[in-house]
């Protein structure tokens, strides 16, 4: 038999499972057909994202005309097949209570203070299929326990089942093999070789999957019983990957953060950032209201300092906004109206990092407005995949994580750039090597045997960096245009790809709409309902906005979410905001800005709020609050408190404004190409640099097991470089500014670059050289 | 019925293991005759031989050699098990260490029939003369042109890798050696798919026991007829019979299989002066115990069926009255839990319970409820487990209470050294003052 499922034929085959006939697609295994029907057969080895492997013996079911009982989670269906789980056969019955025995003869009944007591499969199964006692009566085998795997993850031995989920999960999913089961028989245990610990962004995934309590958290670790906690649905605000998540509070407090299924984004898991990186929700936050008196910050009630800021404003020349990459989609869209409408202003940038006006070309050109033209699921059939200034294991893991899986099903990876990373290698990738900063001449300059299977069927993935290479935008678009290939933008931060639709740059509009358009311009203004020639004409963005702020043309600015230091020119900014007439920030925890803006405004963190992000695929991530109770206002509902002092009426509720920017459907108008971009490397070795996954992030803070499984800080050069500078065991790199001294690594590099983690301690580019990605530096063996 | 020496036959002979020893009786004339003829032919004559395996299982070998797919682009494998663990077994290791080169010219052969032009012989690696022999055998062959590039002008290659193991029984299970060949920890692996589809570094691939491929030669050389006037319709062919235990002369003795174990205790000159046979086991330990009763069943893989036993690897172990039978199964249970592998939890946590608890026994401080448990988590094991070292480890108390369950109740009491004096067992019990 065959079904007909999204215009693809499948062949099925007829079974019968306790009775119940059923047509499954031909494939399917016992097990996954029984939960179809709600039979829930016990498993602990089983999952349904890991290969079978049949180890627990749990799920043992009787198939008719089989004389032995079969592991239904091994057990393909086939033509005809009767098969007897527990509900109706005696033999499965008994099997399992007897493997359900075996598995608590060796487990400590620590139930009471295990952190899996409430929520843990071994006691929930030992309760439904197993005897009422054991007849067991001997010693249980001990392990001193527990035992770090990584600083973040800790391993109990003596709880531990042997289902080598947590070993199939690192070396099938996140391809870091190190995580292994040792020795035989009863001592069998998982560990890792030479006590190295387990180095994977996604240890996390081996707490939530493992069965029992052998993997702990250090941060979650005997913090709460599962039962007294409240379990939410989130969107993770750490990247632009949109990984669902779970939040778990008790109190008040954030206690833990799980991956939550999310097929089409995120599957079953989380990066380690995601799931514990949730310190900073709690720690440090503004409390109230402050406003600049005397040149000193004091509290202030709301109304004061909504008077002093509307008073502020109003008082002061051009404005400017700048949002960085936390705020969701509706905050985002808020600032967008309160630039254009209330401070009738196109001066507005969401890039709080390097930028450049090519890149705002690439973005109008090929992403605004343009929602799930490249998917996740896309990834896995794709027939090449080309990665161009992005590092996807350090900057949208999850991504990462598909494309291995892509890349096990037969995809093909090239990454252009000039590091071959282990990440690189986790995709089995090819390498184009290129000069940090010579990007563009590396993509004209491809293999034609690498062009021509170029095909609607790829996908080329440009990283945010790929702005700071100048011409490499331009180039990614003809070589789309030339090809054929689909092109797909992924931003580092949470926020970013949500805030150009929702027009949080200036020259665009919300949907992708130019500014410059009469068009777009009135169909924006009749959703605002405002006249469309009140809207601002095209503003400045980037590097140019930020000298203008400096340079004292603009005089007055809103600012939310940035941080000078992940700026090329931080400095600059902060010169302008003391220079500026009237600062107004908005911003849940004290930074450069907010110790020099005239007022600022405290805000809601992603528990305390509902909104949504959008992430690399364009796709609306929704979520609510955590904490219903929570009294913090959204940017919006700020920015709608000083609209209204301004006298002017903006909607700051976070329903509305989606329904409104979703009335705003994607731009369909003429849009500009990308204009050809000069290319200019700069001579002799410039600057590699990315963010790693785990490094001095803000929204790190406050988590130190986490921050202990960071990457060492090392400059890598290639074995060529090393060798020039005579085999330093520490090499000095050295910008405009200063220097920065680590310890050396030799790696796959271009010989004309050198790579260093860009904000990782001891190793913040920005500020301690003065220079960015792709920019020329000067390398030293030794100390400075 | 007689002894039938073939692979042993000129044992005697201290050159055999040399390539001109092997050559001065008769040796590398089968591969001649094979390599001018169809390789699908070979794989026949194999089947019609009715060669069973000799590992253990006793799956057809011809039958095992026709399931690996033909022309599909892929490489193919031989594998030969020469891991061998099993307490009692001591067979393979002889044949390695007395005539290698049959085993090698199987290989030949073997390789030639399916397509392999890559074998392994993967040996214990506890026996390093064993290993030293083969290797040295493969060097010889090697040199005279018998492996490599176009072997003996037939344009047929063949590279010989001799592999040692590190010490794992678990690595005698024919998919765990793969792992533990392919350098990963030796783990059995999950079927489908089957080593035929897809075995050693996922390719097609044969494991066969040393035994069953040293065979190869005789079956090519003399013919299917030959073959089969000895043994049974089911159980054609020789066997080499490997007797320990409390006999006069524990040693190989080959012989036509369907010789009964009373004919192989007179081979072996019978027990010792005065002592009377109280249990056997036909093929290692993994197989159930038999008693005098059984003495003149003929070893065939169907009779010891029959008789609720199992011929196994084919080398008997004799045990006189002297012997405790709960000692000897905690020994054996002592030997199952230390080498489970751990994959599979029945056999991990069940041989660990179940070891406690015959230790009890052994020292006279068990309950007869325990026996009931025992029986009970044997049931838990046998036909649960992952692999056959389970099902193995659920075989000997289920056996040993079926004919001496009365023993077992002694040692609610009593403990095994009190019922059964241990230094009567020994070889050299007399020898005590």
């Amino acid at each position: 038999m065959t079904i007909v499922n999204h215009n693809e034929k499948i062949d099925t085959v007829n079974v019968v499972i306790d009775g119940i006939e059923m047509e499954v697609p031909k494939g399917t295994l016992v097990i996954r057909a029984a939960e179809q029907i709600g039979i829930e057969i016990p498993r602990f080895c089983d999952h349904p994202l890991l290969t079978p492997v049949a180890a627990c013996r749990a799920c043992l079911i009787e198939i008719d005309g089989v004389p032995k009982p079969q592991p239904a989670c091994a057990q393909v269906l086939s033509e005809g097949m009767n098969v007897r789980t527990q509900r109706s056969s005696e033999m499965a019955r008994i099997a399992q209570e007897g493997v359900m025995e075996f598995l608590l003869v060796n487990h400590p009944l620590d139930c009471p203070v295990c952190d899996k007591g409430g929520e843990c499969p071994l006691q929930n199964q030992a309760m439904t299929v197993g005897r009422p006692d054991s007849r067991f009566e001997g010693e249980k085998r001990t392990f001193p326990k527990p035992i770090n795997v990584n600083a973040e993850i800790l391993l109990d031995r003596e709880r531990c089942v042997s289902c080598a989920r947590c070993t199939r999960f690192a070396e099938e999913i996140a391809g870091d093999a190190s995580l292994e089961l040792l020795e035989r028989g009863a001592q069998q245990q998982v560990g890792t070789a030479n006590d190295e610990p387990f180095d994977s962004y996604f240890s996390g995934n081996v707490v939530q999957i493992c069965p029992v309590g052998a993997l702990t958290s250090a941060s979650y670790r005997f913090r709460s019983r599962p039962f007294d906690l409240v379990s939410v649905p989130t969107t993770c605000e750490h990247c632009a990957s949109g990984c669902s998540l779970r939040t778990d509070y008790r109190r008040g407090t954030v206690t833990r953060r799980l991956a939550w299924d999310d097929p089409e984004v995120n599957e079953d898991w989380s990066c380690d950032k995601g799931r514990f990186a949730f310190a900073y929700l709690a720690n440090g936050r503004i409390e109230s209201p402050l406003i600049r008196e005397n040149g000193e910050l004091r509290s202030a009630s709301w109304p004061e300092a909504m008077h002093f800021a509307a008073a502020g404003l109003a008082a002061a020349g051009t404005s400017a906004v700048l949002v960085g990459g936390r705020a969701t989609v509706e905050d985002a869209y808020a600032y967008s109206k309160f630039a254009r409408i209330v401070l009738g202003t196109d001066n507005l940038d969401f890039r709080a990092r390097a930028s450049s006006t090519e890149e705002a070309e690439f973005l109008a050109a090929h992403v605004a407005g343009r929602k799930l033209d490249v998917t996740y699921t896309d990834i896995e059939t794709a027939s090449q995949v080309l990665l161009i200034g992005f590092e996807p294991e350090d900057e949208s893991p999850i991504l990462f994580l598909r494309l291995r899986k892509g890349v096990k099903r037969g995809v093909s990876v090239h990454t252009v750039g000039p590091l071959y990373s282990l990440g690189s290698e986790k995709l089995s990738a090819h390498w184009v090597k290129a000069k940090a900063g010579s990007e563009a001449h590396a993509i004209s300059g491809l293999d034609s045997e690498i062009v021509g299977a170029l095909d609607s069927n790829s996908i080329i993935f440009v990283g945010e960096r790929a702005a700071a290479s100048p011409g490499a935008l331009s180039a990614v678009s003809r070589l789309g245009s030339q090809t054929g290939a689909r092109i797909a933008w992924v931003p580092r931060r949470a926020g970013e790809r949500g805030a150009l639709d929702a027009g949080a740059i200036a020259g665009l509009l919300p949907g992708g709409r130019p500014i410059s358009d009469p068009t777009a311009r009135s169909e924006v203004a009749q959703a605002w309902n405002i006249d469309a020639d009140s809207l601002p004409n095209v503003g400045l963005t980037g590097t140019e906005l930020v000298t203008a702020i400096k340079q004292g043309s603009t005089s007055a600015l809103v600012i939310a979410g940035v941080d000078p230091s992940d700026l090329p020119n931080g400095d600059e900014l902060i010169a302008g905001i003391e220079n500026a007439d009237f600062v107004v920030a908005l911003e849940n925890h004290h930074s450069e800005i907010t110790q020099r803006a005239s007022v600022v405004f405290p805000v809601a963190v992603v528990t305390e709020k509902s909104g949504s992000f959008m992430n690399w695929e364009g796709r609306s991530k929704p979520f609510s609050a955590a904490f219903r109770e929570a009294l913090t206002l959204t940017d919006a509902g700020v920015l709608s408190m000083l609209a209204s002092a301004m006298n002017v009426q903006l909607n700051g509720d976070t329903r509305a404004l989606r329904k409104e920017l979703n009335s705003l459907v994607p731009w369909s108008g003429p849009r500009t190409d990308v204009n050809n971009h000069e290319v200019h490397a700069p001579a002799g070795t410039t600057l590699a640099t990315w963010r790693l996954l785990i490094d001095s992030g803000v929204m790190q803070e406050g988590e130190p097991h986490l921050a202990a499984t960071a990457r060492p800080s090392v400059v890598a050069v290639s074995a060529a470089m090393f060798e020039q500078l005579g085999k330093p065991e520490v090499i000095t790199v050295t910008g405009p500014k200063g220097s920065i001294t680590l310890p050396t690594q030799v790696a796959e590099v271009s010989n004309e670059s050198v790579w260093l983690p860009m904000n990782s301690p001891e190793s913040h580019i920005y500020a301690q050289l003065g220079c960015g990605y792709g920019q020329a530096v000067t390398v030293k063996g030794g100390a400075a | 019925m007689k002894l039938t020496p073939v692979i042993t036959e000129h044992w005697d002979d201290p050159e055999l293991y040399t390539l001109d020893g092997y050559k001065s009786h008769g040796g590398y004339e089968a591969l001649a005759k094979a390599l001018t003829s169809d390789p699908d032919s070979i794989i026949a004559t194999v089947k019609d031989s009715g060669l069973r395996g000799r590992g253990g299982a006793g799956f057809p070998t011809g039958l095992k050699w026709s399931f690996v797919p033909q022309n599909d682009g892929k490489p193919h494998y031989l594998v030969v098990n020469a891991d061998e663990s099993e307490p009692g077994a001591c067979k393979d290791i002889p044949i390695m260490m007395a005539n290698p080169h049959a085993l090698l010219e199987g290989v030949i052969i073997s390789s030639f029939a399916i397509r392999a032009n890559h074998a392994f012989i993967y040996i214990r690696g506890e026996v390093p003369a064993a290993i030293r022999k083969v290797a040295f055998a493969v060097k010889q062959a090697r040199e005279a042109g018998l492996i490599g590039k176009n072997i003996q002008g037939s344009g047929f290659d063949l590279e010989v890798t001799v592999h040692a193991g590190a010490g794992a029984y678990i690595c005698g299970e024919e998919t765990a050696l793969l792992d533990s060949l392919e350098g990963y920890r030796g783990q059995p692996r999950l079927k489908p798919p089957f080593p035929a589809v897809a075995g050693l570094y996922a390719s097609p691939t044969v494991i066969n026991n040393v035994e069953t491929i040293a065979n190869i030669p005789y079956i090519i050389d003399r013919g299917v007829d030959w073959f089969r006037q000895f043994g049974t319709e089911k159980s054609p062919g020789f066997k080499v019979f490997a007797v320990s235990g409390h006999v006069q002369r524990p040693g190989i003795y080959e012989a036509p299989l369907g010789i009964t174990m009373r004919e192989l205790l007179d081979f072996a000159g019978g027990m010792r002066p005065g002592a009377e046979l109280k249990f056997w086991l036909p093929g290692g330990s993994s197989v159930p115990m038999l008693t005098a009763d059984h003495l003149d069943l003929p070893l065939t893989y169907e009779a010891m069926v029959e008789a609720g036993s199992m011929l196994g690897t084919g080398t008997p172990m004799i045990f006189d009255q002297t012997v405790s039978v709960v000692k000897a199964v905690t020994r054996w249970l002592e030997f199952y839990k230390h080498e489970s592998c751990g994959k599979c939890t029945p056999c991990r946590e069940g041989t660990y319970w179940i070891t406690g608890v015959l230790e009890k026994f052994e020292h006279g401080n068990g309950t007869t409820g325990e026996m009931e448990t025992l029986t009970t988590l044997c049931g838990q094991i046998a036909g649960r487990s992952f692999c056959a070292l389970g099902d193995a480890a659920a075989t000997p108390y289920p056996a040993a209470i079926k004919y001496f369950s009365d023993e077992f109740t002694a040692a609610t009491h009593t403990s095994a050294d009190e019922q059964f004096d241990p230094v009567a067992s020994y070889v050299f019990s007399g020898v005590r003052a």
